[in-house]
């Protein structure tokens, strides 16, 4: 059986958040509660092209732009703050 | 990239007082619920407030607004999906405004899914804007916020139902 990787310390995680939405305050703030290391951007505060190429990259993950986006490892998306499945996958 | 949350506005907590207590009595006149979560609630009126500083009208704090107040129309607050999401999931998109049994704390204030079409689809929506030909002697108006009608020549400056001003308003027949 292949061992089972540490699913929090080795997983890149990367918030696309907006600074006015609660929603998205509150994923920062359980990702910290469960001691997640992640980045984040706060993609209202961007501007020119800087904002443009994270909406291209947000999009590839979530093309329904909605937020929070939570992007772990470059391939599972979980879009808005769905507690259950941060839990789960960031455990 | 890592970017440090802040603020580029800060409302005074006044202001935000302020306008939570109007914005509360105008909801409840209009059969509206805001969330009874006074903290919550009010951290959403701050977002209003910032965006308005930003981009001269209440953009949806949960939303990414494009800074074209025409192509943003949809998501004004209170947005034109506000109703539909509180009769399916009991409260809006945000959670600023709930039912009136979320409000009574008979049911519990969570998430729900985004409603707003992605890009793509809503600039074809605005691109088929219909043209609808009309035997009647006044056209019809809607008010995209609350469904509200008036069958005059144009539409009213605000709604009476919902406050929405008259940009909000679509020509229904
Ligand atoms: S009604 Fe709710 S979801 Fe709609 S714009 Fe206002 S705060 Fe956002």
């Amino acid at each position: 059986m292949p061992e089972k990787k540490s699913r929090k310390s080795n997983r890149k995680v990367f918030l696309f958040a907006l600074s006015t939405c609660i929603w998205c305050r509150k994923t920062k703030a359980l990702l910290d509660e469960l001691g997640v290391k992640y980045d984040f951007v706060d993609v209202d505060l961007l501007e020119g092209e800087e904002k443009e190429r994270v909406r291209n990259r947000m999009r590839k993950f979530n093309p329904q732009m909605s937020f929070p986006t939570i992007v772990i490892d470059d391939e599972v998306c979980i879009a808005g703050f769905d507690e259950k499945r941060i839990r789960e996958e960031l455990r | 990239m890592k970017k440090i949350g802040k603020y580029d506005y800060e409302p005074s907590n006044e202001e935000i007082d302020r306008v939570y207590q109007k914005l509360k009595k105008e909801a409840e006149s209009g059969g509206y619920f805001l969330n009874p979560d006074e903290e919550f609630t009010k951290l959403l009126v701050k977002s209003l407030l910032i965006n308005e500083k930003r981009y001269g009208y209440w953009a949806c704090p949960c939303r990414l607004a494009e800074g074209e107040k025409e192509k943003d129309l949809d998501i004004i607050c209170p947005c034109i999906y506000r109703d539909v999401d509180i009769n399916e999931y009991n409260t809006c998109y945000c959670g600023l405004y709930v039912s009136k049994d979320a409000y009574d704390k008979k049911v519990p204030i969570t998430p729900i899914p985004e409603r707003r079409p992605p890009e793509e689809e809503r600039k074809k929506l605005r691109e088929t804007k219909k043209e609808l030909p009309s035997q009647l002697p006044y056209p019809v108006w809607r008010c995209t916020v609350c469904g509200y009608l008036a069958a005059r020549d144009s539409p009213p400056d605000v709604c009476p139902i919902c406050k929405a001003r008259k940009e909000r308003f679509e020509r229904f027949i």
